[in-house]
């Protein structure tokens, strides 16, 4: 007995690497249903609220006094701790990646301390450090500095919830691109600061332009561990997000959905900043990346 | 420049990288440090720019001791593996860093230094790659280019480690040639690190063998084929 070898029918040809129409389709439905749900209409909400009893009311909300001075002090704050932490980030980041020393690997870890603890707990931890509670924390009242319940408690709280964003960005980017041209700089007679400037930074400068703008956008946003160490007193150390919690337990929706929308707006501006860099710069990005 | 290594070792934590090793390099020789890897030959190029600091012994720089001279004034051209060009500067901003990094007294003027640049794209024999930035070189290319770079400070010995490791048969072949030329040109004492036995004798003037962080023999090329000191070179030449 032959066995007869049959073929499989033969299907229309389709490159390996693509997926059926419909597949590409279906998943570009989900991910659109799901930004919708999750991303677009929460925002128009936020807008259409702020804007409910119209442009003018709205306006009108954020130029209360309290209104004026949280817009304010987010902004310092925002100012304050961005170039900071951008500093800190960058020295983390070199030290962790262009050297070798021990206890790296435990300090990487502790970079990434302010993702895992509930920000709650590390306000709680500054009130702690620096309150009424503790003697540093009584001579610093005593001699006019006070910490907690002020600005500087607020600044301090925002350095750490915001610290890993500039670090977490460069210590891959840093590391992938390894020692050698810091070192080829340093043969060619670079001193240690002309090569950080020369051939250091412009090869991290994306990188940094990400984690700035993340720092930035967090530190704007920040709201547990504010709450806890600000004590939210109106006009003096409250910032945008507690001051949008306290028109909303107001029942004052629409002046809490504006300050929404302003927040939300500045975001999107720094967006906006980054798409327009990423544009003015794209032939450069194309020349000096890698992948 | 005459370059004397006198008992220098290095260890990285456990591992030992060098043991005591010595050699003297006489002025305008171009020597190959050859051996598997591991075999030191490496630490060994980067204590001499500098980039390296040896637990113990000397260098010395024509007699002088330069053990503790830091990178920047020992003047060594470098050429690195992958090359390290700089990825954000165009070929021409590459091979002018070394003399824009000098300090303002002894900077040569904008218009010395893009002549200098030229005459050193003509060395290469790549005149008119001055405006690509190194993503759009080949690796040929790149590794004249670095060659170029770490000639541009005018330096006074050139250490290449494993020059041609990154290229396919034939480039290498031509590239060899390449620093063949220009190393009778400039005149310069030349190290450079390799692992294959056939460039080292091609290439080089003196040949020293390295194993497990020891020299095991330092000769012409035709010495230590005829003449194998240890097990290891005879093993290591007819591998």
């Amino acid at each position: 007995m032959t066995e007869t070898l049959t073929l499989p029918k033969p299907r229309a040809f389709r490159p390996a690497t693509t997926e059926p129409v419909l597949v590409k389709w279906a998943l570009i439905a989900l991910v659109l249903a799901i930004l919708t749900v999750l991303l677009f209409a929460p925002l128009i909400a936020v807008f259409e609220e702020a804007l409910r009893r119209g442009a003018a009311f709205a306006l009108a909300s954020l130029s209360e006094p309290d209104a004026q001075s949280a817009i304010r002090l987010t902004l310092l704050v925002a100012a304050m701790t961005v170039p900071l932490n951008a500093a800190f980030g960058i020295a983390a980041a070199w030290a962790v990646t262009k050297f070798d020393w021990r206890g790296k690997a435990w300090v990487i870890t502790l970079i990434d301390l302010p993702f895992s603890v509930s920000p709650v707990v590390a306000g709680l931890l500054f009130v702690l450090m620096f309150g009424s509670n503790s003697a540093l924390g009584v001579w610093l009242v005593a001699n006019g500095y006070p910490i907690v319940f002020a600005v500087p408690g607020i600044v301090l709280a925002t350095l750490f919830i915001t610290f890993p964003f500039v670090a977490r960005e460069l210590i891959p980017i840093m590391l992938e691109q390894g020692r050698s041209e810091e070192e080829a700089a340093l043969t060619l007679g670079a001193s240690g600061w002309r090569t950080f400037l020369t051939v250091t930074l412009p090869n991290i400068r994306w990188a940094l332009l990400y984690g700035v703008l993340l720092c930035n956008a967090r530190a704007m946003g920040e709201f547990g561990a504010v709450a806890v160490v600000s004590g939210k007193i109106r006009g003096q150390t409250t910032t945008m997000p507690l001051m949008i919690e306290m028109f909303y337990n107001e029942y004052l929706s629409v002046a809490a959905f504006t300050m929404a929308a302003v927040l939300a707006l500045l975001a999107f501006v720094t967006l906006a900043l980054k798409s327009a860099l990423e544009w003015r710069y794209a032939d450069q990005l194309a020349a000096t990346h890698r992948h | 420049m005459n370059i004397d290594i006198e008992d220098i070792s290095k260890d990285f934590g456990k591992t030992v990288a060098l043991h005591p090793v010595s050699l003297a390099i006489p002025s305008g020789t171009l020597v190959a440090l050859l051996g598997p890897s591991g075999s030191g030959k490496t630490t060994l190029l980067r204590i001499l720019g500098g980039l390296e600091c040896p637990n113990a012994g000397r260098v010395l720089f024509d007699g002088q001791d330069a053990t503790h001279l830091t990178v920047q004034d020992r003047r060594a051209g470098f050429v690195f593996q992958s090359y390290a060009l700089f990825r954000h500067m165009t070929v021409f901003d590459n091979i002018a860093y070394g003399l824009r990094a000098r300090p303002r007294k002894t900077r040569p003027q904008a218009a010395e230094i893009a002549r200098r640049v030229t005459k050193l794209l003509e060395l290469i024999k790549l005149p008119d790659i001055g405006a690509r930035y190194p993503s759009q070189l080949s690796g040929g290319q790149r590794q004249r280019v670095a060659l170029a770079r770490a000639l541009a400070i005018e330096p006074r010995m050139l250490l290449l480690d494993e020059p041609f490791g990154a290229l396919d048969a034939k480039v290498r072949k031509e590239l060899r040639q390449g620093l063949r030329d220009i190393h009778d040109t400039t005149g310069l004492t030349s190290v450079f690190v390799t692992h294959d036995q056939e460039e080292a004798m091609a290439l080089a003037d003196l040949v020293v063998v390295m194993s497990m962080g020891r020299i095991e023999q330092v000769g012409k090329p035709d010495d230590i084929r005829a003449r194998p000191k240890t097990d290891f070179v005879r093993e290591f030449l007819s591998a």
